[in-house]
């Protein structure tokens, strides 16, 4: 391994190797990874057992459950209207087709406290399209549908963006190859599109699914964090735990903790696809 | 089955893909569509396979107007430029999406695509992945895909654009025995004239969108109809004004002359053998020679005009700057948008070929 | 128009995929390219997509505007010119404006570091630059005041500092926290538009630059910088929206009203006062914030624009 580096080292002509190595390192260390390690050494002043309390409360386990199940409900929903959009986008002309591509971006560009208030007026019964569900007997704020939707909201352009490049990389041959064996349409699409579009797909499925069990702002007006009705996100959980009057450090870095280990888990799934995905399609 | 094309147009916006484009393909042959890039040959391919749709005209198929069937289901053959190979499945898995379409019977499946997987030589290799093969390989994998549901009519568009050089030629030889062999009707599509030459029975010469001459790769080289057509085929350089040359006097003046090099023969002044043609030749001076690895190629100033002609290596040194006998045989004489060939009205009687 | 495209793609010896790549489609301007654009399923895919772009992400919008302006724009101008507003719009803008410097220097060093040498543990690296991409902002606020909070195993480290320097800063519950945590979330913004750009671009020029005898500095300015300009705008543009907008990580670490309250902490505190006007205000103060997304978008669009132009 030493050699190898030495080896390489050499072999580059450009300067700042040092430097640039010097800085990335040590702001990644200060303000990413050591502030991050804290919360692991505040964890580890706990005994397991009481790590292991802390974490199984049923309001704990609950908001857990309400946090990855709402993302997991949002991005299966988002990878149906992403790929939809990706493709219209993609594949077809129409008007407004720009206004579309430049405004999927907006989840992101949008502050997600301003996203959050307005979702939670929107959907409450007064307003326009609580008004319209409360028809179809649908109550969306306040209850865990309302998660559900500001999590399509703030996960759609993840989707959207995953699959639109390769899409749009996909020669057009490939259809027209399953369309001279004879294949019809829906055919070409399951069998020679699908599997083409899977790994983007999965990317941004991880993406916003990542984004979703740990969001915030966006949820947490919406979602009426009520305990007993199972609406408290883990995000609120912790966030509880550390305003003033109930300051429970201990329960937020273990909750904090198990949280980014999800977190890890995801963004490890993720990279491991893509490089999958990068093998296969040379 | 034959295919051809009546009266067929096309434009993409103000590009004019096809004009009036009319021809025929007979059972059992292999035609090239050959020309330049932009000339619209991909084009014709695709409206024959229903993947484009002409403005107007009709694409016949033995003897069936097939203008409005969609092309999943004119049960035509297609080799794409690269293949397009489907990257998710195997080798047999792509030769057997043709045939899954159809929901024809397991064992009927395994069996046609064995049966093409040997076909093609690619024995044992019918569980690899496109990105496991080579560029020669998986051409021959697009050839079974495109075989396997029994297809009356192949087209291939570009088949050996992505193939290194060196494979080229012997893929070349391959398809056309493969083609022969299966006996299928066959159009491909190339600019590569020499592998136009090398593969079809008949080619068809597209420019602009127009057809400028169908014919046998020897009769176009030998007779070639149009201007673009002298100029596409072969190696040749326009010269301005061809005049005053001996044996072309019937040559209009201040017209644009096509004189490839085997046209010409250029021979030593004191050459015994030739004496009865030195009337018919004009005097000419090397001015530049470069080894073509088995000829050279001598550049000769005649009446202000430089020729070019080979010259094989067995024969005498020449020099720059040396006088030489030129001989032309013939010209291709261009007009507007017609070929005439003049041959040398000195050689009547002379029995050139026995030189 | 096909027929070219084609063509020029074989002639570069191109696999269709990069010949007829994206950028002519993105234009939608070739004719036969959309063929299959007939018949009922593409009407249907388009209309259930707009359908969802016009519920999902333009009523938003509307619904902002709509409930800002409700009680007139006096009460409008009221809220957006009141004083903790205008303390909150500082406070965002000095985050915000720190945090675009700090990871513009660092996503030009981690770009340069990523794309120009070669050592082991680059990939490692490579994704713990992008850890604050995927985890919650709430635990980047959180992981700030168990470094430098009350029990925080770093205070004895700030306050020693402090005392030889005479100062009293806190880094948490005060401004500069407010600042690291704006950092936090958005540290791999510019890096990760860089990366891509500076790999497709490889090193040749700058090795060819070094040969010409030129320097650090001068090789960045003179041979990367022009090629990746438009890419390090477009993450300064990312970077600004998050940073601007950014309310989990910050409000774990700020809790004075007026004095460390960002916008978006204004709006909730406005939101969650709970009576009529306030919830108005809330959207008046929004509404700023909405324009400012808006033109982040519009920004976004152009810098992609030129940057097509630009590869």
């Amino acid at each position: 391994m030493k050699n190898r580096q030495r080896r390489t080292r050499r072999a580059s002509v450009i300067p700042g190797f040092g430097l640039t190595m010097g800085v990335v390192v040590a702001m990644l260390s200060l303000l990413i990874l050591i502030p991050l390690a804290s919360i692991l050494a505040y964890s580890f002043r706990m005994s397991p057992g009481e790590f292991w309390e802390l974490v199984t409360r049923p309001n704990v386990l609950q908001a857990f459950a309400t946090s990855i199940g709402c993302a997991f409900a949002a991005a299966v929903v988002n990878c149906v209207f992403g790929l939809i959009l990706a493709w219209i986008l993609v594949r077809y002309d129409f008007f407004g087709k720009r206004l579309i591509d430049a405004m999927i971006e907006l989840p992101f560009a949008l502050p997600t406290a301003v996203a959050g208030i307005t979702l939670s007026r929107m959907y409450s019964d007064q307003g326009a399209m609580g008004k319209f569900l409360a028809r179809l007997g649908i109550e969306a704020s306040y209850t865990k549908v309302g998660i559900v939707i500001a999590l399509i909201f703030v996960g759609i352009p993840f989707v959207v963006r995953a699959i639109q490049p390769v899409l749009e990389k996909l020669p057009k041959e490939y259809e027209e190859a399953g369309m001279m064996l004879g294949a019809s349409p829906f055919y070409v699409f399951r069998r020679v599109l699908l599997p083409e579009l899977m790994p983007p797909l999965l990317t941004g499925f991880g993406l916003a699914l990542a984004r979703g069990i740990g969001e915030y702002g966006s949820v947490i007006y919406i979602s009426g964090n009520s305990e007993r009705e199972g609406t408290q996100v883990v995000s609120y959980v912790i966030m509880q735990k550390l305003n003033s009057g109930s300051v429970d450090y201990e329960g937020a870095a273990a909750i904090a903790l198990v949280l980014l280990l999800i977190s890890f888990f995801l963004l490890l799934l993720i990279n491991v696809n893509q490089i999958a995905a990068g093998r296969r399609a040379k | 089955m034959y295919v051809e094309m009546k009266g067929i147009n096309k434009n993409f916006g103000s590009y004019e893909a096809a004009k009036d484009i009319s021809f025929r393909v007979d059972q059992g042959h292999l035609a090239a569509l050959l020309g330049p890039s932009g000339s619209g040959k991909t084009t014709i391919l695709r409206m024959i396979a229903g993947l484009e749709q002409q403005d107007s005209g009709d694409v016949i198929v033995d003897g069936n107007v097939v203008n409005h069937i969609p092309a999943k289901e004119r049960g035509i053959g297609f080799v794409f430029q690269n293949y397009a190979l489907f990257r998710h499945m195997t080798v047999f898995e792509n030769i057997a999406f043709g045939l899954r379409v159809q929901k024809k019977g397991k064992k009927e499946i395994r069996d046609r695509v064995m049966e093409l997987v040997e076909l093609v030589g690619l024995e044992g290799m019918h569980k690899r992945y496109p990105h496991q093969l080579s560029g020669g390989q998986r051409q021959r994998v697009a050839f079974a895909r495109a075989l396997a549901p029994k297809p009356q009519l192949l087209l291939l568009d570009e088949p050996f654009a992505a193939i290194d050089a060196k494979v080229r030629k012997e893929l070349r030889v391959w398809l056309k025995e493969m083609i022969a062999q299966v006996g299928i009707t066959s159009l491909f599509v190339t600019h590569d004239q020499e592998e136009a030459v090398a593969v079809a029975d008949e080619i068809m010469i597209i420019n602009e969108g127009r057809l400028e001459q169908m014919g046998k790769p020897v009769e176009i080289y030998k007779k070639p109809k149009t201007s673009f057509v002298a100029q596409f085929i072969g190696t040749s350089a326009v010269l301005d004004d061809f005049d005053g040359f001996k044996g072309f006097e019937e040559v209009p003046k201040g017209r644009k002359a096509i004189v490839r090099p085997e046209f010409v023969e250029a021979f030593k002044n004191d050459n015994e053998k030739v004496r009865s043609l030195i009337p018919a030749a004009e005097k000419g001076v090397i001015t530049d020679i470069s080894f073509r690895g088995s000829t050279l190629e001598l550049t000769l100033e005649v009446n202000g005009i430089s020729l070019t002609t080979n010259r094989s290596l067995e024969r005498r040194h020449v020099e720059i700057g040396e006088e030489m006998c030129v001989l032309i045989y013939r010209a291709y004489i261009l007009e507007e948008d017609d070929t005439t060939v003049y041959k040398n009205q000195m050689l009547k009687g002379v029995d050139v070929e026995a030189l | 128009m096909r027929e070219e495209m084609r063509d020029r793609g074989r002639q570069d010896g191109l696999s269709p995929k990069q010949g007829e790549g994206g950028g002519e489609m993105a234009f939608g301007n070739g004719d036969g390219q959309k063929s299959g654009q007939k018949g009922i399923v593409p009407i249907l895919l388009i209309a259930v997509g707009v359908l969802f772009f016009l519920v999902m992400l333009v009523l938003p919008l509307v619904e902002v505007i709509y409930r800002s302006l409700k009680d007139g724009l006096e009460s409008y101008m009221n809220a957006v010119t009141a004083e903790n507003t205008i303390a909150a719009l500082k406070v965002t803008l000095i985050a915000a404006v720190i945090a675009l410097a700090v990871n513009t220097f660092f996503g030009l060093c981690a770009s340069w570091l990523l794309t120009k040498f070669e050592f082991p543990g680059k990939h490692v690296l490579s994704v713990l630059i992008d850890i604050p991409f995927s985890i919650s902002p709430v635990i980047a606020g959180l992981a700030y005041i168990m470094t430098f909070g009350r029990m925080g195993w770093a205070t004895p480290i700030v306050e020693q500092i402090n005392e030889w320097l005479g100062t009293d800063i806190s880094l948490v519950f005060s401004i500069p926290g407010v600042v690291l945590a704006t950092i936090f979330v958005t540290f791999p913004f510019v890096s990760r538009e860089l990366i891509p750009v500076m790999q497709a671009q490889g090193s040749k020029e700058e090795e060819a630059a070094v040969m010409l005898g030129a320097r650090g500095l001068t090789i960045f300015r003179k041979v990367t910088f022009p090629h990746i300009k438009w890419a390090l705008l477009y993450g300064i543009i990312l970077c600004a929206a998050r940073a601007f907008g950014e309310f989990g990580a910050v409000y774990a670490v700020s809790k004075a009203r007026g004095k460390t309250f960002t916008l978006p902490l204004e709006i909730d505190a406005l939101y969650m006062a709970g009576s009529a006007d306030s919830i108005t205000q809330a959207f008046a103060v929004s509404s700023l914030l909405v324009a400012l997304a808006i033109i982040i978008l519009i920004l976004k669009q152009i810098v992609e624009y030129c940057g097509k132009d630009n590869r």
